[in-house]
């Protein structure tokens, strides 16, 4: 086994793919992370204090490793599930009765659940060791900006089962957007947006509408969330933390008392 | 059996006095006077021979709950679980924050070194923080993995828009916003007050301007932002979502942890205005017809909060942090500090006066 071992580390294809030795000392080891597209997200060397659990609870790392769990679950949903209202409550049932190893929907919504808490504990460890303060305020915006992402991502996730709780769990957050200033056909300062009598702003074009695609919860809604929950959302996120991770680096790393 | 009835009317009268004392306004007056407590006493709080008992008594006190039918069947609904976690965490990671800080507090006064410091103390990446994250990333899976297999993911009757359920409610970590719909309308505590979250949030590290406490866990070096902060994320955020889950059922009414949902129970009034109270009561004249004149007595309130607050809130409190943070700063500050402080007045004025709008342009949608 040995020899075997040391037969393929010698080989050619494994010293095109790593080309260093086995990380046994600071060289090497070094190596390993700087010669790694996904691992020099990280530095060579850190902080001690920074990688103690106690002081980060590891809840950053577990956000984006729950992000990845969606990205893995949320494209095999994707095989089975059809965001038409003639279909989409059925391919769920189905996806409950007849796939094996059913657990799909069910490691995705607990894990959006836990990615909710994750992100929630992660900003209350930021503030609480005051990691937000020069020079890392840019990037502490980012996760702001992130957090709201990722609780668009969960609300848009929570209408395509298509079923009770789903529709009017989004009836009642939708109906939000219609009571905004100006845009919303019921929020203040609309009423005032209407050239000779005719109103510009009203059920049939206000905020609520272009988030819905109508002026209920219906199947344009369910294609509009479900593109926003696939495809958009999914996409400004992955921009987004690679700005929030490269950030991390360029301003120092893992904070610790200057 | 005298003794187990008197056992039983027993547990009945503490479950009856625990559901009185999380009514709307007993539950929030708790939880402020909980936080300032717990702030105040952080340094005994947290050590470990005080904040496990608690700690033990708060789960045993969970657990003993949980033999009541009503309060099962609301904290084991699928999707109401992971609050339930989130209740634990919470209270772990706060205890952890502050009993770091505490220790940290400690050395500071005796002069000793963070348990933090030590900048020039380096390890590699690898091993040290690949090995973390891997094993990190394994129980995470697992953890996830068994939570899948002992819960199913909720799936009700396919979408029927013609029949609404009582109580409608938005996804939980959003009923934090719907229990504010009790006290204001939507304009604000739909799309105003999340918008000032998400800007003030951002805004922080722009108005913070305490160069202390950059980087370790202190409470002693930052007392009011951690105080604000934890205001607004514990007492506005969470436990509001906690109210809103588990003890708000048909029609929006409150309920007990131990009560049953009754959808008989009336709705709430809401029947005074300040219009009512400043022209009939005070001037002893009639409504005025033109709605500006009619609601100006609400509007100038608001006005001269928003205008008059931050001198007041100046002078009172923070002139140390004025000279430190500048005209501009203090400004953003204070007004981002009076939308939140609006909450807890809002409510405040419900609870005594039930006091329904305080400027209420319902012509222009424009009620607060």
């Amino acid at each position: 086994m040995t020899r075997l071992g040391t037969w393929v580390r010698e080989g050619q294809i494994w010293g095109s793919i790593f080309r260093h030795g086995i990380p046994r000392d600071r060289r090497t080891r070094a190596m390993a992370i700087l010669s790694n597209v996904f691992l020099h997200l990280h530095p060579v060397a850190i902080r001690k204090s920074g990688i103690r659990l106690s002081f980060t609870w590891c809840m950053g790392g577990l956000t984006f490793f729950l992000f990845l769990v969606e990205v893995v679950t949320g494209v095999l949903l994707m095989f089975y599930y059809r965001p038409t209202v003639e279909y989409a409550y059925f391919d769920i049932q189905g996806l409950r009765a007849h796939v094996t190893l059913g657990l799909l929907r069910e490691l995705h919504r607990w894990g959006a659940h836990a990615m909710v808490i994750t992100i929630w504990l992660h900003m209350l460890r930021v503030f609480l060791t005051g990691s937000y303060k020069p020079p890392r305020e840019f990037n502490w915006s980012v996760g702001v900006i992130l957090l709201v992402l990722t609780l668009l991502l969960s609300f848009t996730g929570y209408l395509l089962p298509w079923d009770q709780l789903a529709m009017w769990a989004i009836t009642v957050g939708s109906n939000m957007a219609r009571a905004t200033p100006l845009v919303g056909s019921e929020g203040p300062g609309a009423s005032f947006l209407q050239i000779g009598g005719v109103p510009l702003v009203h059920a049939g074009d206000d905020a609520r509408f272009g988030l819905l695609g109508g002026t209920f919860v219906g199947p344009a809604a369910l294609l509009r969330f479900y593109v926003l929950h696939c495809v958009f959302i999914p996409v400004v996120v992955t921009v987004l933390l690679a700005v929030h991770f490269w950030r991390i680096r360029k301003d120092g790393g893992i904070s610790g008392p200057l | 059996m005298p003794h187990l009835l008197a056992a039983t009317s027993m547990i009945e009268r503490v479950k009856e006095f625990i559901n009185a004392v999380c009514q709307p306004h007993w539950f929030m007056i708790l939880s402020v006077l909980g936080l300032v407590i717990f702030l105040r006493f952080y340094r005994t709080l947290t050590r470990p021979a005080v904040a496990g008992p608690l700690a033990a008594l708060g789960l045993l006190a969970f657990l003993a709950s949980c033999m009541d039918e009503n309060f099962a069947k609301i904290v084991t609904k699928a999707d109401n679980v992971p609050i339930v976690m989130m209740m634990f965490a919470i209270s772990f990671v706060i205890w952890l924050a502050f009993r770091q800080a505490a220790i940290n507090d400690e050395n500071i006064e005796a002069g000793r070194p963070l348990t933090e410091a030590g900048a020039d103390d380096k390890v590699l990446v690898w091993p040290d923080l690949v090995y973390i994250e891997l094993i990190a990333l394994v129980l995470c899976t697992a953890f996830l993995t068994v939570w899948a297999i002992v819960l199913r993911a909720p799936l009700e009757q396919p979408a029927d828009p013609n029949i609404a359920p009582n109580p409608a409610k938005a996804p939980w970590y959003f009923l934090g916003l719907q229990e504010m719909l009790v006290y204001f309308d939507p304009w604000l505590a739909g799309v105003v007050f999340p918008g000032l979250i998400v800007v003030g949030l951002i805004a922080i590290p722009y108005i913070d301007k305490n160069p202390r406490g950059n980087g370790y866990y202190t409470f002693k070096e930052r007392p009011f932002a951690i105080s604000t902060f934890l205001a607004g994320f514990l007492v506005l955020w969470v436990l509001l979502i906690i109210f809103g889950t588990f003890l708000r059922g048909p029609n929006w009414n409150f309920f007990g942890p131990y009560e049953y949902w009754d959808l008989h129970r009336p709705a709430a009034l809401l029947n005074v205005e300040p219009r009512d109270l400043f022209w009939i009561d005070i001037m002893g004249l009639g409504i005025p017809k033109n709605f500006l004149v009619r609601e100006l007595p609400g509007i100038l309130l608001i006005a001269g909060y928003f205008i008059l607050g931050p001198w007041i809130l100046r002078g009172l409190f923070f002139r140390k942090l004025y000279q430190q943070m500048g005209f501009a700063r203090f400004s953003i500050m204070s007004f981002l500090l009076l939308v939140m402080l609006l909450m807890p007045i809002k409510m405040a004025l419900r609870w005594t006066l039930n006091l329904h709008y305080i400027v209420g342009i319902t012509e222009w949608f424009l009620n607060i």
